[in-house]
Order: structure tokens, then C-alpha cells, then sequence
């Protein structure tokens, strides 16, 4: 895949930090504000697929990239689960899904238990599918059209 | 007790992702996970239908009920789902046994049984769900688990089938969101024992009843839906076709189906009638198809439409008889015999398209007018298939000859006659196109010399035995005191429906 002229990356260069610390922000307030994991994840893999729209030269490091990405997608799923499945030891009564945390305040950043958590590790989850689906659909097209 | 049903869907989930994350640095760590995941369920399933009763309601998160709302997810396990998990976990582990020599053609088998673990959570789910939405959910991770198991082998054929398969099961998928959305609209619960109670009538039902008839009956393969089963269930990896007609289209079609008829709308004469003719015309449908297949798995998966044709028949008597005031003892008959046979064509038909597999692993077709004389060459798969064949076909002292028997008896006590009479017509129609099979496959004068002949391995011939000799013991559930324990709990569990809101709700 080619890339795009300098204008177009270096303006994505710029705006992709932005994007992915926008998607934090999301994520961590998911709790708090609209948005949360799926949203803040989809915006922080927009960061990524931004990139490599610019800069389509890199695709073939990204190749490599892939195992690594499928990795973490999994690790994510299993530690929502874990998280999950904690809360079946953890509650006292085996509650699947309890609350174990401790609540805090309403509307504070370090609130709502395991939300937040649960938050962070679906927008890593989500982050990583996206990115993973959109190189494969990247790398499927390059193949095709070769 | 009640905390361990949970366990049902976080188990297989938890081990996908392990085979996921750790599969790729241990070899053969997919395999013996799958096995011992499907291991330690059916010993969870064998356990609850032992020792609880009744209906167990969890609620998912702890939340309380607001006055008598609920807001928690509802897990629910009835006699019903319990005998469906121990049908999931007993064949999937059989099936998975059967992977581990089954998969070694493949380049990918760590995603094989990823897909597989996945497919099991999915089925896990969508049992023991109480509301509505998780269904769909759970029935989504479960289907589409089984698109890319069909397309698994990447030739044309089997992606063309996965496609056509991709098409139709999302039209269904699409119709179930789309009753689901105005049942939510409607009512504003989502939960299937807060819905029975609500004090809803007219056309908005009868428009919801049709929208899930189609939708779950799509997946299921009833009559006028069944198109996309005889290439899905015949392109599939073996093991995965044995998972597809065994359990797949039980759990996520026919339970589906008697779940919302039975626990969720009140029981109508018109729903009912529908579903016995459809169930009918499956029956007869499914086995005029099969008898001009060439190809072994086709014809099974249209025999599949056709048997699953005499589930929907006997459970539909029961319908009739309940929604119209007849004898209980009756309906309870009639269901039984459909429960019963839905039992019993798991486990032949999964042995079915076990040994088509291993006669395709042997010689590397499986078109029988090529095949012949493999009676002397593979005796256990030849043994096993016949033995299948004469269970499906309905030959005493196998089970399929006592569930048939049943659903014609009850038929006939419930004085349709025809129904009846068309039961025994498709019998022996069945039997007529399996002794075909066994004709040309195993006992003809070989076609060929059978050049790349492979010896079928340990686990494949093991896994084939103990589905055959289930194929026998199952007659056992006829005995009442078998019967009660592992049959009976399911029949009340859909007789008494209002007892299911009544526990869940509570």
C-alpha cells in the first residue's frame, strides 16, 4: 500500500496523539460521562488506523504486528472474565459480576468498584480487535489486488 | 448450588482464550484443554441433574428485585436446560475426542478449537439464559462460531456453504432483534418470566410469535427454512458436522423455540398447529430429499431435517393437547417422546457423521458410488455405522425404534391419525435410504482399490464405539426409573410453565 503526500502525514502526525489520548480520556470516564470502553476503544484504534492510512509503507512491519495484537485482544477478554469470575470469591455470596470494590464517591475519577476497570480492559480489547481487523482487511486487499 | 451455574458459560470462555493465548507456545495445549473443559461440564451437567430439583434462578450481579421487577440478569436452570447442557457437554466431548486425530490435516488447529470452545459457551449461554436478549446474544456467539467452523477447511465448497449459511443465519439473527426490539418497545422488559405475566394480547403476539417462529426456526431448519443446512452441515470439518446436526441446531433452534412458546407467550391452538405442520412437512420433506443423495454427509443432513421433523411433532402434539384443554397425561406422553427422541438423534446422528468422517479420513471421498466393500477393510466404523443406521431407522432394541414409537403411539391416543400414519411412512422411507447407504458404502464389491487407504486412529474408533453403545443403552430411558431422572424433570418443566415464573420471579 502506498502512502499519502507529506501534508497529509504530517498533519497525522499531530493529530493521532491527540485522537489517542481523546480515546483515554473516554475510557477512564466511562464510568462518569457517555461513552466507555467499546466508544474510547474504537476512538483510540481510529488513532492507529489513521496511521497507517498516511503512512501505508509501514504496512509490512505491521504484518508482524498482527500475532501481537491477537495476543493482547486475548489477554484482555480473559482478564474481563477474571474480573469478573473474581467477584464470585471475592462478594462473599458467589455473585457472578459482584461489585467487590470499594464504590467512592459519585462522580470521582476512582469510583463506581470494578467499572472503571472493567472499562479499561474492554477499550484495550476493543482497540486491539479493530486495529487487528482493519490490517487484516488491509493486508487481504494488498494480496488481492497483487 | 446455585453458584456453580455460571460456571457453564465461564468455563468454555475462560479456555478459549487460554488455547488462545498459551496454545501457540504449548503444543497439543488446545487439544487437552478442549477435552478436559468438556470433561469437567458434563460432569457439572451430570451433577445438577442428579442432585437439585426444580427451577434454580441466579441473578447475575447481585441486584435485588425493585418490588417485583427484575433488573438482574437471570440465569435459569429447569429440567429442560439441564438436559440440553448434558446432551451439549456429553456429544461435544465425544466430537472433541474425535478432533484430536480428526485435526492434524488442518494447518490452524489451534483455531479450531478456539472456535469449538466458543460454540460451546455459546450453546452453554443461550440455555441457561433467562431473558430474551442474552438469547441473542449467546445464539450470536454460538452461530457465528459455526460459520467459520463450516468455512473451515477453505475450499470453495465450504465457503460457498459458510456464505450461504453467513446469509440466511443473519437474516435469522436479524428477525429475532427485530421481534425483540418490539417486544422491548411494547412491554419494556426483556426478561421471559416478567413477559409471561404481563396481561399482553392480540395482533402485537401473534406478530412477535412469528417473528421468533421464523427467526429461531431458521435456525433450527424447519420446513420451509431448512435450505442452508444440507451444505453447511455437509461442508463442515466431521467432528464440527456431528456438533452442527447433533447439538448446534437443538440448542439454538428447537430449545429456543419451546422455551419462548412454552415459558414465554401462554400456549395457543394456532401457534401450535402451525409448528406440528411445519414439523410434519419437515419430516416428510427432509426424507424424500435424502433418499436421492449421492454424497454421505448431504444425506445425513437432510435426514437431519427430517428427524428433527418428529422432534417438533411429538413436542407439538403436546402443544395441542395442553393449549386446547386435552389430557395432560397425553401431552406429557407426547413430549416425552419428542425430549426423548431429540436425546436419541444426537447421539446417532453425531455417531453418523463420525464415521462419514472417518470413512472420509480412510479413502478421501465420500461419494458412495465410489466407495464399496469397506466392511472388511474398517469393520469398527462399519459395525458402528450399521448400528446407527438401525437406531435411526427405528429397528428394535435400539433407542430411535422406542422415541418413534412413542411419538406414533401418543399421535394416535391424541386421535391424529394421519400424523401417525405419515410417522411410520417416514420411517421406513428412512430406513430405506440408510440401508442404501450401507448398501454402497460398506457392503458393495469395491469400486476402487483404495490406494491412500489410512488406518482410522485410536481416539476416532473409540469416540465412534461409546456413541454406539449409547446408541443401545439409551433404550434404557424408556425404563420409568431411569426415565424419571434424567427425562421426566424436562417434561414438567414445559407442562408446568407457570411454574417458571413463578420461581423466577418469586
Amino acid at each position: 500500500m502506498k502512502g499519502m503526500t507529506v501534508i497529509v502525514k504530517k498533519v497525522t502526525q499531530f493529530m493521532a496523539p491527540v485522537i489517542f489520548i481523546f480515546g483515554i480520556y473516554v475510557v477512564l470516564n466511562g464510568h462518569l460521562s457517555p461513552g466507555g470502553g467499546f466508544a474510547g476503544g474504537v476512538i483510540m484504534a481510529s488513532a492507529f488506523i489513521l496511521q497507517i492510512l498516511a503512512n501505508g509503507e509501514i504496512l509490512d512491519k505491521l504484518r508482524k504486528e498482527e500475532s501481537g495484537l491477537e495476543f493482547l485482544e486475548s489477554t484482555a477478554i480473559l482478564g474481563f472474565l477474571v474480573v469478573a469470575a473474581l467477584g464470585l470469591l471475592l462478594s462473599g455470596s458467589f455473585v457472578f459480576f459482584s461489585n467487590f470494590l470499594k464504590q467512592g464517591v459519585i462522580g470521582e475519577l476512582l469510583s463506581a468498584g470494578i467499572i472503571p476497570l472493567e472499562n479499561i480492559i474492554v477499550g484495550t480489547e476493543v482497540c486491539a480487535a479493530i486495529a487487528t481487523i482493519f490490517i487484516a482487511l488491509v493486508v487481504f486487499k494488498d494480496e488481492v489486488t497483487k | 448450588m446455585n453458584a456453580m451455574i455460571p460456571l457453564f458459560v465461564i468455563v468454555p470462555l475462560a479456555a478459549a482464550f487460554f488455547m488462545a493465548i498459551l496454545g501457540r507456545f504449548i503444543k497439543n495445549f488446545s487439544k487437552i484443554l478442549l477435552n478436559l473443559e468438556l470433561l469437567f461440564l458434563s460432569y457439572l451437567a451430570l451433577h445438577f441433574i442428579l442432585n437439585t430439583q426444580g427451577i434454580l434462578a441466579y441473578r447475575v450481579g447481585g441486584f435485588e428485585n425493585a418490588g417485583d421487577i427484575p433488573i438482574a440478569i437471570y440465569l435459569v436452570l429447569d429440567g429442560l436446560s439441564r438436559l440440553i447442557l448434558l446432551v451439549i457437554s456429553l456429544i461435544g466431548l465425544l466430537a472433541a475426542f474425535y478432533s484430536t486425530s480428526y485435526t492434524r490435516q488442518f494447518t490452524q488447529e489451534r483455531k479450531y478449537y478456539i472456535l469449538f470452545s466458543l460454540m460451546i459457551a455459546g450453546m452453554n449461554g443461550l440455555v441457561i439464559s433467562g431473558d430474551i436478549f442474552n438469547i441473542f446474544v449467546f445464539l450470536e456467539i454460538a452461530a457465528i462460531a459455526s460459520y467459520a467452523l463450516v468455512a473451515f477447511g477453505i475450499e470453495k465448497q465450504q465457503l460457498e456453504a459458510s456464505f450461504k449459511y453467513q446469509v440466511l443465519g443473519g437474516m435469522a439473527s436479524l428477525i429475532i432483534l427485530l421481534g425483540i426490539g418490539f417486544l422491548y418497545w411494547q412491554t419494556g422488559t426483556l426478561n421471559i418470566a416478567d413477559f409471561s405475566r404481563l396481561p399482553v394480547s392480540g395482533p402485537f403476539v401473534k406478530l412477535l410469535a412469528i417473528f421468533f417462529l421464523v427467526g429461531f426456526g431458521l435456525k433450527a431448519a424447519i420446513f420451509p427454512f431448512h435450505s442452508w443446512l444440507p451444505d453447511a452441515h455437509s461442508s463442515a470439518p466431521s467432528p464440527i458436522s456431528a456438533m452442527l446436526s447433533g447439538v448446534l441446531i437443538k440448542a439454538i433452534g428447537i430449545y429456543a423455540i419451546f422455551r419462548i412458546f412454552f415459558s414465554m407467550f401462554a400456549l395457543s391452538y394456532e401457534i401450535a398447529m402451525v409448528i406440528t405442520v411445519l414439523g410434519t412437512l419437515s419430516m416428510i420433506v427432509g426424507g424424500l430429499m435424502a433418499i436421492g443423495q449421492w454424497d454421505i454427509k448431504r444425506m445425513l443432513a437432510f435426514s437431519s431435517i427430517s428427524q428433527m421433523g418428529y422432534v417438533i411433532v411429538g413436542i407439538g402434539i403436546g402443544m395441542i393437547l395442553l393449549a386446547t384443554g386435552g389430557s395432560k397425561v397425553i401431552a406429557g406422553f407426547s413430549i416425552f417422546g419428542g425430549l426423548f427422541h431429540l436425546v436419541n438423534h444426537s447421539v446417532f446422528k453425531g455417531l453418523l457423521f463420525l464415521n462419514a468422517g472417518a470413512v472420509e479420513y480412510a479413502t478421501g471421498t465420500r461419494d458412495m458410488r465410489q466407495l464399496g466393500g469397506l466392511a472388511e477393510k474398517m469393520p469398527l466404523t462399519a459395525s458402528t455405522s450399521l448400528t446407527a443406521s438401525l437406531a435411526i431407522s427405528g429397528v428394535p432394541p435400539f433407542n430411535g425404534f422406542f422415541s418413534k414409537l412413542i411419538i406414533i403411539v401418543a399421535a394416535v391416543s391424541a386421535h391424529f391419525y394421519w400424523l401417525a400414519f405419515i410417522a411410520v411412512v417416514v420411517s421406513i422411507i428412512t430406513i430405506s435410504y440408510f440401508m442404501k447407504m450401507q448398501k454402497y458404502v460398506f457392503f458393495n464389491t469395491p469400486q476402487t482399490d483404495y490406494k491412500n487407504f489410512r488406518a482410522i486412529p485410536l481416539p476416532m474408533n473409540l469416540s465412534m464405539i461409546i456413541l454406539a453403545l449409547l446408541c443401545l443403552l439409551l433404550s434404557l430411558l424408556v425404563l420409568p426409573q431411569i426415565r424419571d431422572i434424567f427425562i421426566t424433570p424436562a417434561v414438567d418443566a414445559l407442562i408446568n410453565s407457570l411454574q417458571y415464573t413463578a420461581v423466577v420471579i418469586g
